[in-house]
């Protein structure tokens, strides 16, 4: 209004516009323009908001449990681990798959809380580094990670290279005397549970509020 | 020669111009023959007058350039066409591979570059190409930088050209899981991971990245889409903004070359 300098009045029938009514405060040229702006920005908004939401939508949705059985329990003895393969993502084969390392519980070393669903200990074969593929070299003793040199020990916990965090685990059961391997978890240094973060992300101190746990991966 | 009005001339150089009749051609009157000749002109002249497209080329390419222009000035032509090359080359790439996490991936790549005729060699343009248009970009980029062309006011083709790279980084990264072997799969895991290492918002990029927890199947179509779809056209986009400033606020003379020592070009009022 103010270019219309002090004499102007927020009503169209006060200055004079041909054809204005009694209390009408919108030029019909600004209700057009607006009216051709808004309807261009439904037309854009109603492709472009679910093609986004479609995009981003695996974000918040959250991944099914399950359980998979990978041998009878006599199988796994409780001072050495079994590898063994479980699928993690079902319908696109190999890339699908990863190695669970297996051992029965040992309450001589493993100080963490035990309960019915710790009596196996399952690690997780991914780095808590960037994710690459640790094995378990017995010599050693030892998880020893092939690409930027991370080094765990027995119960998964970091002893050397640039890991922020140990191994993360899986809960374990036992269904008609065979181990079935459930749900990933991770661990800060002191083996407390927490629900899974992706490797790189620290859970001790700020960490975990730094990283927090996501919608897809809840526990 | 009854010959159509015409705009005026490009200022081609005389060996390209047309010469003139001679005299003792029909009579001055046009001949089939030099209907013919013609023929390609008048092409031109009808798109022209219908699209006023020639001022824009040359306006485009006709350009002063500052005295001292170098062999460097041609980095970001170059890198421009490897990115062509990598768009021929991705096109003809696309008509055989099959995003199919369960081995059709990794059969097709197989195919293309030990079965299709001329696939290795297509493939290896490419795969090769990738990196030579990335030492390009950083090449370009530095001989901006060390010249000065990116102050006032080329600040703005400065922040285009960081967007530039920035999308052909993400080229890189997507265009490397395709092949599916062992290398793209664990570079990937490891790449999507470093992005998860951003607090806060870092884990959500990696399942916008995996779309999901885990590295899924629609991972590696979503990969394939960002790499073939979404991020060309921002490029192709953004490349001919880049030229659009280049072209409307000129090239930078070499830092090494002195002031106009002309005084009557010299500004006194200051």
């Amino acid at each position: 209004m103010s270019k219309h300098g002090r004499h102007s009045s927020p009503y169209t029938l006060d200055r004079n516009i041909p054809g204005a009514f009694e209390g009408e405060t919108v030029t019909r040229r600004r209700f057009m323009t607006g009216t051709a702006h808004g309807a261009g920005a439904i037309a854009a908004a109603s492709f472009a908001l679910p093609a986004l939401g479609f995009a981003i939508g695996p974000i918040f949705k959250e991944a099914p449990h399950t359980w998979e059985s990978v041998g009878p329990t006599d199988m796994f003895p409780d001072n050495d681990y079994v590898p063994t393969v479980i699928t993690l993502t079902p319908g696109i084969g190999e890339a699908g798959k990863t190695t669970v390392y297996v051992r029965k519980r040992n309450p001589l070393i493993d100080t963490d809380a035990a309960d019915r669903d710790t009596q196996f200990i399952a690690i997780s074969s991914r780095c808590a580094h960037l994710g690459c593929p640790v094995r378990w070299v017995d010599a050693a003793e030892r998880f020893i990670c092939p690409c930027h040199g991370g080094v765990y020990d027995l119960l998964g916990r970091r002893v050397g290279g640039p890991p922020v965090r140990p191994l993360d685990r899986f809960y374990t059961r036992v269904a008609a005397g065979q181990v079935q391997i459930g749900p990933r978890y991770s661990v800060n240094s002191e083996l407390e549970r927490f629900s899974p973060r992706d490797p790189g992300e620290p859970i001790d101190g700020i960490g975990q509020f730094a990283y927090p746990s996501r919608p897809s991966t809840r526990k | 020669m009854a010959r159509t009005p015409k705009l005026p001339a490009p200022p081609l150089p005389s060996a390209l111009k047309a010469p003139p009749p001679r005299p003792d051609s029909a009579n001055g009157r046009a001949t089939p023959v030099d209907h013919a000749q013609e023929g390609g002109s008048s092409v031109v002249d009808w798109v022209d007058e219908r699209t006023s497209l020639s001022g824009a080329a040359r306006w485009m390419m006709f350009r002063k350039v500052p005295r001292g222009t170098n062999w460097f000035y041609t980095l970001g032509s170059a890198t421009m066409f490897a990115f062509l090359s990598q768009a021929v080359t991705g096109v003809f790439l696309a008509m055989f591979y099959k995003p199919d996490p369960s081995g059709g991936a990794y059969e097709s790549i197989r195919h293309v570059t030990n079965e299709v005729f001329l696939g290795q060699f297509v493939r290896g343009m490419h795969k090769w190409g990738s990196s030579v248009m990335v030492i390009l970009v950083f090449l370009h980029m530095g001989r901006t930088f060390f010249f000065g062309a990116y102050k006032y006011p080329r600040e703005l083709n400065w922040v285009i050209g960081v967007v530039l790279l920035i999308l052909t980084m993400t080229m890189s990264f997507t265009g490397y899981l395709l092949p599916f072997d062992q290398r793209a799969y664990w570079a990937t895991i490891v790449g999507v991971n470093i992005n998860g290492t951003g607090p806060l918002l870092g884990p959500y990029l990696s399942d916008f990245l995996r779309g999901g927890p885990e590295f899924g199947a629609t991972t590696l179509s979503r990969f394939y889409a960002i790499h073939m779809m979404l991020v060309p056209g921002l490029l192709a986009a953004l490349i001919g903004a880049h030229l659009y400033l280049v072209a409307k606020l000129g090239t930078t003379a070499p830092p090494w070359l002195k002031a106009e020592k002309n005084p009557d070009l010299r500004e006194t009022d200051a």
